[in-house]
């Protein structure tokens, strides 16, 4: 079923080479292409908005490598949590839901930074751009700092998975006074208790993942700081700031998600 | 081959290389380095994966000569459990999965539907960085002392038992794997928006959609190989429970992540080889692909199975007798589109006007070859005979014949088809043909006892056996030695073609792909003038039509740069006079 070739990506360029004067040109593409293109535009691309297009599925398909990437630790997490559920309880009872919560609010506010940035730039405003990416890289850093706080806590408490992992705190709940005040959880038996140990593995995993993917985040927006004051992307070309909010809000999705999944097991 | 050839090669005697192409638009080592033509970049990535490929062979050498007596004396068992590991891992992450994709659907992916390069050159110059990184830890774990899980990684072995370099191993794939997310990435960004005008979905060559498919399984499964990886690494490292029965995990769920991958990525190899053979079973009966739909849509399909099918690879792993039932089921769905491809080659070949040159030797091999790998795979689907044959040599012939006898054959194939395109020069066409013919032969001797011993019930992945299984032995080392002359005949040849190869011309083939109707070797830009596709795919009217107007763009390019030195010449001869 052959669809009319308009409706190719190449229709656009169908019209450049059916024009004449386009045709003589081509006969010596480099030269043309640097009178004709805007210095952004790429060589192999016949004009700007198929080049921002490109850029654009591109970066929705590797969005798409990265929730495979994510899924099979999601798989893992729907295994064991239907396995072990008591320990998954327990073990998300030692999480701080205050932090976790102020973390998801960070985030979603520097992706409503993120979103004003793509705006600046598409709208041609440098000093509000570079104004919004650096909010945006602080909220980030702030969300790093909080996550730093909660990590050392788990390390205080023995809660990493390995050699130094205890179970204290399932096996004798009432030695940690402040979460047996909230919880009054019961003592889990010893080989329900041992099961805890993949919960933490999981939430490392998963956590550090995610803050492994705000790390390189927060190192591409600081090079685009740098860029946005010399106006790079408020010439015309917001392809990058936009792609780079794409990955921006994906990494604030999948915190939504370990949010709910790892502090709120057991708030229904 | 006088009559029965359809090979249209210039006048040789006047007959040159194009002057402009992308072969000396630069030069020097930088300009190759740095390059972001997707031409040179499948010449980088031929010339590694062939650098990979005979090491990999070399391991495969080693494990030949090490079976050819019942006991094991040329090696310890520890290290056959290390050659045969690396063997394994070589040819299936830095050979099978790029070889066809990251060479020649690089090269030609971009030229039959008439694009400058690929949407992302520089992502695509990345991506070649990333597998020679990926090639070289691998190459360093093997040096610095190996690993010898096998290429599964099965846990608990490769986290618990062995204090091999299962850690460099897995960074090595995990790297490579990234090479290979990004080029199906940008086969997918391309298909979809750097067409033609004129190129729809429906005139794309059927080598465009094999390539489309295995992006597919390339984009949506390495990412999963890459989080089980992790996951072991980190076993080992920290001591993580997630894998480890002590702590509650469970070593079943690596295999699922595993082969969630790993078995579609036998698809990923495939299916850029099946594209090959939609292409030159095509050019060389001088007809359209019979049911054109129905192979494009083929390859979609075994894409989609594919994903749907890993837990065949555990039926003996203590998944439950559904899980068995189910997986068995699917297996066997995967034979239907793979089933349509072959119908449909014949039927292709049906009344057409075939010849036998070398492209075509190799795709009739890949037809034998892959059809009977094809339906031991259905052997292996049914859960109980897999319960008899799996973990035995059936299995080794069995992937084998669909990687070896369907995948290699089919990348030879292509690398014969395209080399006058490649690099503007023929092959030897009788050597050449001599060579394809050493290599069915060598294949099967090699490869077909394997299923005899492996019904005989001899396991794999010992270096050593009972005596009574020694001649079959004999038998397939024997073979391995002719199919390594048939591997090596083509290096040879190839090399020497660069230079003393006839020059080929534009379209030696007479075949259809716009790929063809540019100059050989093609001008960095590939075309001029932005080709307009007005007709359907394997359109040989269209050609005929073409040829009788002297249409072929190449040919006009050729004649414009003619034109431009003649009156260059001519200017200058009017020069000389006026200055007298």
């Amino acid at each position: 079923m052959p669809d009319s070739p308009a409706t190719t990506p190449g229709a656009q360029r169908a019209a450049n080479a059916a024009d004449p004067a386009n045709s003589a040109n081509a006969a010596a593409p480099a030269d043309s292409a640097r009178a004709e293109h805007p210095p952004y535009l790429l060589h192999h691309f016949e004009n700007a908005s198929q080049q921002a297009d490109a850029a654009g599925f591109a970066m929705w398909l590797f969005l798409l490598t990265e929730v495979m990437f994510f899924s099979g630790l999601f798989t893992a997490y729907l295994i064991y949590r239907n396995w072990y559920y008591t320990a998954f309880v327990a073990g998300s009872h030692q999480l701080s839901v205050v932090l976790g919560a102020t973390n998801t609010v960070v985030l979603i506010l520097s992706s409503f930074t993120m979103a004003m940035a793509v705006w600046c730039s598409k709208t041609g405003r440098r000093r509000e751009l570079t104004l919004c990416l650096t909010l945006t890289f602080l909220l980030g850093l702030g969300f790093l700092g909080i996550k730093s706080v909660e990590y050392r806590e788990k390390f205080e408490n023995h809660h990493v998975p390995g050699r130094h992992f205890s179970l204290q705190s399932f096996l004798y709940p009432q030695s940690d006074p402040k979460i047996f005040a909230e919880y009054h959880d019961r003592p889990l038996p010893l080989d329900e208790a041992r099961h805890t140990e993949v919960y933490f593995s999981l939430y490392f995993l998963m956590t550090g993942m995610h803050a492994a993917h705000m790390v390189i985040g927060l190192g591409i927006l600081g090079f685009m700081i740098l860029r946005a004051r010399a106006g790079a992307y408020t010439a015309g070309h917001a392809t990058f700031v936009e792609n780079f909010g794409l990955y921006w809000h994906f990494i604030d999705i999948v915190w939504i998600y370990l949010f709910a999944l790892l502090y709120l097991i057991s708030r229904h | 081959m006088s009559n029965s050839t359809i090979v249209s090669l210039p006048d040789q005697s006047t007959a040159r290389i194009p002057q402009r192409n992308y072969l000396n638009q630069e030069n020097g080592l930088l300009s190759w380095l740095l390059t972001s033509d997707h031409k040179r970049i499948a010449i980088l990535y031929l010339i590694s994966i062939t650098f990979f490929f005979f090491i990999g062979g070399a391991l495969a050498g080693l494990i030949r000569l090490e079976l050819l007596t019942p006991q094991s004396d040329l090696m310890a068992a520890d290290t056959y459990n290390k050659v045969f590991t690396m063997h394994g891992i070589i040819m299936i992450f830095l050979f099978l999965v790029p070889s066809v994709p990251a060479t020649l659907g690089n090269f030609f992916l971009p030229m039959m539907i008439g694009a400058k390069d690929l949407a992302l050159p520089r992502i695509n110059l990345f991506s070649w960085y990333l597998y020679m990184a990926g090639g070289i830890l691998a190459l360093y774990a093997m040096i610095t002392g190996g690993v010898d899980t096998g290429w599964t990684f099965t846990t608990p072995l490769s986290t618990h038992y062995v204090n091999t370099n299962v850690i460099t191993t897995g960074m090595a794939i995990f790297v490579a794997g990234f090479s290979s997310i990004f080029t199906g990435l940008n086969f997918i960004v391309t298909i979809h928006k750097m067409r033609a005008p004129g190129m729809t979905w429906f005139r794309l060559p059927l080598f465009v959609w094999a390539n489309y498919a295995a992006s597919i399984l390339m984009v949506l499964g390495t990412p999963v190989l890459a989080i089980a990886i992790v996951l072991v690494a980190l076993e080992r490292i920290a001591g993580i429970g997630v894998f480890d029965p002590a702590k509650g995990g469970d070593p079943l769920l690596f295999q699922h992540l595993f082969w969630f991958y790993s078995h579609p990525a036998v698809y990923i190899m495939i299916l850029p080889g099946m594209g090959v053979i939609s292409e030159v079973i095509s050019t060389f009966s001088r007809k359209r692909v019979f049911g054109y739909t129905a192979v494009a849509f083929s390859s979609v399909a075994i894409a989609v199975f594919g994903f749907f099918v890993w837990a065949h690879h555990m039926f003996i792993m203590g998944i439950s007798n559904y899980t068995v039932l189910v997986f068995s089921l699917l297996t066997m769905l995967v034979a239907v589109p793979s089933a349509i491809k072959i119908f449909n080659w014949t039927f292709t070949l049906y009344k057409g006007s075939i010849t036998f040159e070398t492209p075509m030797l190799y795709a009739f091999g890949f037809i034998g070859l892959f059809t009977i790998g094809g339906m031991t795979g259905v052997f292996l689907g049914t859960a109980g005979t897999d319960i008899h044959l799996t973990e035995t040599y059936f299995i080794v012939a069995h992937f084998h014949f669909v990687m070896v006898g369907g995948m290699l054959m089919a990348f030879l194939s292509g690398i014969h088809f395209w080399w006058p395109k490649i690099t503007g020069r023929m092959y030897p066409e009788k050597l050449s043909q001599l060579a394809a013919v050493i290599t069915f032969v060598g294949f099967n001797f090699t490869f077909f006892p394997q299923f005899i011993l492996g019904t005989l019930g001899m396991p794999r992945r010992y270096a050593s056996y009972p005596p009574e299984f020694q001649i079959l032995n004999v038998f397939s080392t024997a073979g391995a030695t002719i199919l390594g002359v048939g591997y090596l005949l083509p290096v040879l040849y190839l090399t020497w073609s660069l230079k003393y190869g006839a020059i080929a011309g534009n379209n030696p083939w007479q075949a259809t792909g716009l790929e063809w109707q540019t100059q050989s070797p093609p001008l960095t830009e590939n075309f001029t003038v932005m080709p307009v596709m007005d007709h359907e795919a394997y359109d040989y009217e269209w050609l005929e039509r073409q040829n009788q107007a002297g249409k072929n763009l190449g040919n006009q390019i050729l004649a414009s740069q003619d034109q431009a030195q003649q009156s260059q010449a001519l200017g200058k001869e009017k020069e000389v006079p006026r200055a007298g």
